[in-house]
């Protein structure tokens, strides 16, 4: 027996309890360490994408003074129309407008150098200026014209120049004229807009997240008009009408199992079904968007059961006894009210399928794709493939766009979730 | 909602008239194949489209055995048109072509490619002979664990190579100019296939496609070595250097000339079929074969191809403008 009123056994109850005041305090510290842990490695992880990716919103532009002489042009000065101005070269022009802004004669190797320090864009860029305004022709101007890769990369200070020569992309020439033209006041960085707007290239200066974010948009829109009608109908049958057996069991197992089965064995279906026996055009967001359906049912459709079950019984018994069919119980009455949590779900999983590269390799969508698709049985690409090409370029141009790209990217799913939790808190019900 | 959910399923079923329509014509050029030769044909994509006149080919890097299998697939708009390759099309490949009816087939070979054995710039540069690598990578070899085991004038490092994956050109050239060269004669008189198996237990690591990850792991840990076309080398002169082979360095001229002893042509195979009928072919082959593109001064050679000689080039120039069918006489 026992002596609870003792000395001794008072004192070790103390010690038992404040043995398991400090275990319990020990089980929180490890749960704040966790979350501490989560918090850091995110914060390192966005941290390094910024500092390597903010560089890609600018870019650095080459103020020239270009002559746009007809000679050089190639136009006649009698017959300027639109296509004679379209067609005429430009090359030329942007060459001799660098040379211009090196003093003192250079030889045919300081030439080469010279040209590789203006991007292969700038005579499209002149080329747009002139039908613009066609009486440039003639005159000379002073133009911000992109300078190549690897001037910008040199400007933003992500190329070393203080290492031997034969380890630099820019030799000590180049260099020399690169101080020249900062003292001049000839080198600035403007906000990269043509970043927004064009399509892939490999010219690292001239890339662009634009066709990607098409391309994504367009599988999104193709992934959720054949994934949610079809989730939703399936989820309202199995959950509202589908009478309880074997088989339907059998069905809801499989659709649990279906959801975590990998991606990429979507895009082997895709490969063999889609592209082999339908014959869709390979690499679009037409059959992209299919297979990332395939993907995304399974999750909108748990969602969907999900929040029909929080539907009270009351609302369907309430509305039955008004006299309503089955059918307008569901559709006036208990869809409804699970929508929220169902739109949800849906948002979740198409943001899910945003990141998703690997079921999309196997039906071609991982190119290299210039054009902007114009519509979704054009070849496109998509964000993530987007960043998987650019990391996989040699340049070291594409470093900061590969995190450019990221940012955007995650842009796009904080918005997406946003949206999902406003839909939540706005039109989510509690009963 | 109830609108909404009519407007949902009114767009679900166009989505499906869409799909189910008639075969579309396809106006681009689709391209696949050799992730080595990828970063060239995508500068002569883009300019191709820049002009304006056709769309931008549409350029897939599949490596090139995977690229093989789907041109030779078979004629029509669902097979690509072209496929790049970093090494010659093999024959088995070829009767696969002319079972699936892709016979006139024109090979285009734009230029040189040296394979680079290269590790940071940390590390020593070092001089290996094509014999000391088969000993340090083939299977059937004596299998050492250190460098200097081969060779005592090599250092006292753990021999860890990086290698393609067997789907990749580079390594099939690595397996035919390296690993069959350097093959011990013993184990090749035994069974010369055997000569080109590599090593299991470590010291060969096969690595993926992504040169550009290559490069960084090689920055990264010095003891490694990592093996990669020259444009990559190039373009990351900064961080990675090449060890010479049988005391010859890598460089533009010793890759023209053969002299660089893993040097290799590269080529693109174009579907005679197909031209006509997918615009764009004949002139995407034109700008491909241009001086401004391929010769010595031409924007192919600043990526890191490395030129053709100039008798080989008007030769090539002249089978692209005839579409001259190659033939398979081995």
């Amino acid at each position: 027996m026992i002596d609870r009123r003792s000395e001794e056994y008072r004192k070790r109850s103390a010690l038992r309890m404040k043995k398991r005041y400090s275990a319990d305090r020990r089980f929180r510290i490890y749960g704040q360490g966790a979350l501490v842990f989560g918090a850091l490695a995110l914060c390192v992880l966005l941290i390094s994408i910024f500092s390597n990716g903010y560089t890609a919103f600018f870019r650095t532009k080459l103020a020239l003074d270009v002559t746009f002489d007809p000679d050089v042009l190639g136009v006649a000065a009698s017959d300027q129309d639109r296509l004679s101005l379209e067609q005429a070269d430009y090359y030329p022009v942007v060459n001799n407008s660098i040379y211009a802004a090196i003093p003192g004669e250079l030889a045919r190797s300081e030439r080469r150098l010279a040209k590789d320090l203006i991007s292969n864009g700038a005579s499209i860029e002149l080329r747009e200026m002139v039908l613009e305004d066609p009486s440039l022709v003639g005159k000379t101007v002073r133009v911000q014209l992109t300078a190549s890769s690897d001037l910008d990369q040199l400007h933003k200070g992500n190329a070393p120049r203080d290492v031997a020569e034969g380890l630099r992309r820019i030799k000590d020439r180049q260099l020399e004229w690169y101080d020249r033209w900062v003292q001049e006041g000839r080198v600035s960085l403007k906000f990269n807009f043509n970043f927004f707007t064009s399509g892939d290239s490999r010219d690292p200066e001239l890339a662009g997240i634009g066709g990607a974010i098409v391309g994504s948009l367009f599988t999104l829109f193709i992934c959720f008009i054949l994934s949610f009608p079809v989730g939703v109908a399936a989820a309202v049958y199995l959950e509202e009408f589908a009478p309880k057996n074997k088989w339907t069991d059998l069905i809801e197992v499989n659709i649990n199992n279906l959801a975590a089965v990998p991606s990429i064995i979507f895009g082997l279906l895709g490969l063999a079904i889609l592209l082999n026996f339908f014959n869709l055009p390979r690499g679009t967001p037409l059959v992209g968007g299919m297979v990332l359906a395939l993907m995304t049912l399974p999750t909108i459709i748990i969602a969907c059961r999900a929040s029909l079950k929080a539907v009270p019984p009351s609302i369907r018994q309430g509305a039955l006894a008004m006299g309503a069919s089955p059918m307008q119980v569901t559709l006036h009455h208990v869809l409804p009210l699970a929508m929220p949590g169902t739109l949800t779900g849906t948002i979740i999983g198409l943001s899910q399928a945003l990141g998703e590269t690997a079921p999309l390799l196997m039906i071609g969508m991982v190119a290299f794709i210039v054009d902007i698709p114009g519509g979704v049985a054009e070849p496109s690409a998509v964000l993530p493939v987007q960043i998987y090409l650019w990391a996989e370029s040699a340049e070291r141009g594409f470093v900061e766009k590969t995190s450019a790209a990221i940012m955007i990217i995650l842009g796009f799913l904080v918005m997406m979730n946003l949206f999902a939790i406003y839909l939540r808190q706005r039109f989510e019900r509690r009963w | 909602m109830k609108t909404s959910m009519k407007m949902i399923f009114a767009l679900a079923v166009f989505a499906v008239l869409l799909t189910s329509g008639p075969a579309y014509a396809r106006d681009q050029i689709q391209i696949v194949g050799s992730s080595t030769v990828y970063p060239f044909a995508t500068v002569v994509a883009e300019r191709l489209g820049a002009k304006g006149m056709f769309k931008t080919p549409v350029i897939e890097s599949t490596g090139t055995g995977g690229g093989m299998k789907l041109f030779c697939g078979g004629i029509g708009e669902k097979y690509p048109d072209i496929t790049n390759a970093s090494r010659a099309m093999k024959d088995t490949e070829w009767e696969m072509c002319k079972q699936n009816g892709v016979k006139d087939i024109v090979e285009i070979t734009i230029g040189n490619d040296g394979i680079a054995f290269a590790s940071s710039l940390k590390s020593k540069k070092l001089n290996f002979s094509v014999e000391q690598l088969w000993k340090a990578m083939a299977a059937k070899g004596p299998k050492p664990h250190k460098w200097s085991e081969i060779d005592p004038s090599l250092p006292n490092v753990a021999i860890r190579i990086l290698t393609p994956p067997p789907t990749s050109g580079t390594r099939d050239a690595w397996n035919a100019l390296v690993m069959s060269k350097g093959c011990d004669a013993k184990v090749k008189a035994a069974d010369k296939d055997s000569c080109e198996l590599m090593r299991e237990d470590g010291a060969v690591i096969e690595a993926g496609e992504n040169d550009a990850l290559l490069v960084q792991k090689l920055e990264a840990d010095p003891s490694l070595y990592g093996i990669f076309g020259f444009s990559y080398l190039d373009g990351n002169r900064d961080k990675i250097q090449a060890a010479s082979i049988n005391g010859v360095d890598i460089s533009l001229a010793s890759i023209q000339s053969y002299e660089y002893p893993v040097s290799r042509p590269l080529f693109f195979y174009v579907k005679k079929a197909h031209i006509g009928v997918i615009p764009g072919i004949r002139e995407y082959l034109k700008e491909f074969t241009s001086t401004s593109a391929v010769g010595d001064d031409g924007y192919l050679a600043d990526r890191g191809l490395v030129p053709l000689e100039p008798k080989k080039l008007t030769a090539v120039r002249s089978a692209a403008a005839n579409l001259t069918p190659m033939t398979m006489s081995k």
